[in-house]
């Protein structure tokens, strides 16, 4: 078979976050800048460098022009792609082709947000006709819809919702970078406010502030970078709808057609995966996504995030920052998502650390269920 | 085809809207594959024909997904959304009124009726018999 022309030819060489959890003060574009900042410290390459840029927020509807200029520079490679939290996969994926194609030789993709600090969630979403008349929660009640589904289709209980949480949280008392820290049962989940049900509060992500932001170049000039180079060695997207209404099946995202020609593209499966960083919006969409990428069948999924299995010390490591339900979620969590793929790939991950993680999976959603963007990432040894 | 005065006029969206003001709930569907289409499409989804028809939906429908949104007495109270599978293939999303909004349930047989949601005209579900 001949190789992929993508796989691993790029990788990423920087990266950061910024004002997660409360940046008080600071706007969206600020705390943008501030990852970018931080990114290019950390790869060692000055702005000046920077020829191609990626961003997506909810606060500009040209986020990467206003960064760009915020940052004073003049790129040649410019792409704002909107699929909702997914956004930053398929950056990745724009990034690596264009600088293997050669435009571009230092790419830089952006977030930032301050949706907390600036009153509450914000969406980036217009109403949808045929569906506001009805008055859904949006994103909340599309996530209901599709739990509800689920569990009338296989049988699952909020208890294995609750599970997922849980576990996040664990995973989230791991991290100093995590939002909420504090000790949480299946009954406080349990017995949380009701919103959209079967979903209760705590099935729900975080409304954080927070930005990141990634610098990636070709594989040749990332093996002199500071930090240990992760690869990109595949990503893959697909999208079924916009509206939850027009969602083929409720319990099987686009996830199934994007992770299997991610893991084609990277030559691997999911049982090489070291680490499984999923986009959590909410409880369901963990579960959803082990099956839909091949950890599980259809169905199952409700079992596998049972007694532990996805929590420290289980048989997956699944979320290990936290994930959005514990860790950090400031409107379009994906760039968060694919960080800390690459931080546990690069060994970062202090007492989250998975032991001699190589291969590391970074899935994002946007929408509702809509889009799913599956990236795969690895050490220099895995090329 | 161009020409044929197919595209002149109100969009569908407009025109969904217009039939549900005067209480009726009508759908589409393609001439040349015969499927019945909602929501109200420019062309045929999939396939690209710019040959869709009006036709009355029959109103028959079975509850595919269900959820209460929660929401404070003052505000109004806790209310239903749910996803409709129309007899005729296609799903949408509606209310199911009626009945306490919890009592919704997967598979349940429901039938359209024109109702108003606030001051705006719907189409919304009641348990059928």
């Amino acid at each position: 078979m001949m190789a992929n022309p993508i796989r691993g030819k790029t990788a990423c060489v920087g990266l950061a976050t910024a004002g997660c959890g409360e940046a008080p003060g600071r706007n969206a574009m600020e705390i943008m800048v501030e990852a970018v900042h931080g990114a290019l410290a950390d790869a060692q390459i000055s702005l000046s460098e920077v020829d191609g840029l990626f961003a997506a927020t909810a606060f500009h509807s040209m986020a990467a022009m206003s960064l760009a200029e915020h940052l004073g520079i003049q790129p040649k490679y410019t792409s704002g792609s909107n699929i909702g939290g997914s956004s930053f996969m398929a950056h990745a994926l724009d990034a690596a082709m264009a600088l293997e194609a050669g435009l571009i030789n230092v790419a830089v993709i952006a977030y930032g947000s301050n949706q907390r600090t600036a009153g509450g969630f914000r969406s980036i979403s217009e109403p949808m006709p045929f569906e506001t008349v009805y008055g859904p929660r949006n994103p909340i009640t599309s996530y209901a819809l599709a739990t509800s589904r689920y569990m009338h289709e296989f049988g699952a209980t909020r208890e294995s919702l609750a599970n997922v949480a849980v576990s996040a949280r664990k995973w989230a008392q791991l991290n100093p970078e995590a939002f909420e820290r504090g000790d949480l049962s299946v009954d406080d989940v349990l017995s949380a406010r009701m919103i959209s049900d079967p979903l209760g509060k705590l099935d729900c992500c975080l409304v954080t502030d927070g930005g990141a932001a990634i610098v990636m170049t070709r594989a040749d000039r990332a093996k002199d970078s500071p930090k240990t180079p992760i690869h990109l060695l595949g990503c893959a997207m697909e999208h079924h709808h916009r509206m939850i209404s027009a969602m083929p099946e409720l319990t099987v995202s686009a996830a199934a057609k994007s992770g299997p020609r991610a893991f084609e593209m990277a030559g691997l499966k999911p049982s090489d995966m070291d680490t499984v960083q999923l986009y959590d919006a909410f409880t369901i969409n963990t579960i959803l996504f082990l099956e839909d990428l091949g950890f599980c069948a259809k169905g199952e999924g409700k079992d596998f995030v049972m007694n532990g299995r996805i929590a420290p010390g289980g048989a997956l490591a699944v979320n290990t920052n936290g994930g959005g339900l514990s860790c950090v979620h400031p409107g379009m969590y994906g760039l968060f998502v694919l960080i800390e793929a690459i931080r546990q790939a690069r060994g970062e991950c202090g007492d989250r650390q998975i032991d001699d993680a190589k291969l590391c999976l970074a899935h994002g959603n946007g929408g509702v269920l809509s889009s799913q963007v599956t990236s795969i990432w690895g050490r220099p040894e895995t090329v | 085809m161009a020409g044929d005065g197919y595209f002149d006029g109100p969009g569908p969206e407009r025109m969904y809207n217009d039939f549900v003001d005067n209480g009726k709930f009508m759908i589409q569907r393609s001439k040349s594959t015969g499927a019945h289409v909602f929501y109200p499409r420019t062309i045929n989804p999939g396939t690209g024909e710019a040959d869709l028809e009006w036709v009355e939906a029959s109103g028959n429908g079975t509850v595919y997904a269900t959820t209460v949104n929660r929401q404070r007495p003052e505000k109004g109270g806790d209310y239903n959304v749910a996803l409709i599978d129309l007899a005729e293939g296609p799903r949408m999303m509606s209310r199911v009124v009626g009945i306490d909004p919890a009592d919704v349930k997967i598979g349940m047989k429901v039938r359209a009726k024109v109702d108003k949601i606030g001051d705006q005209p719907a189409v919304v579900f009641e348990q059928a018999e």
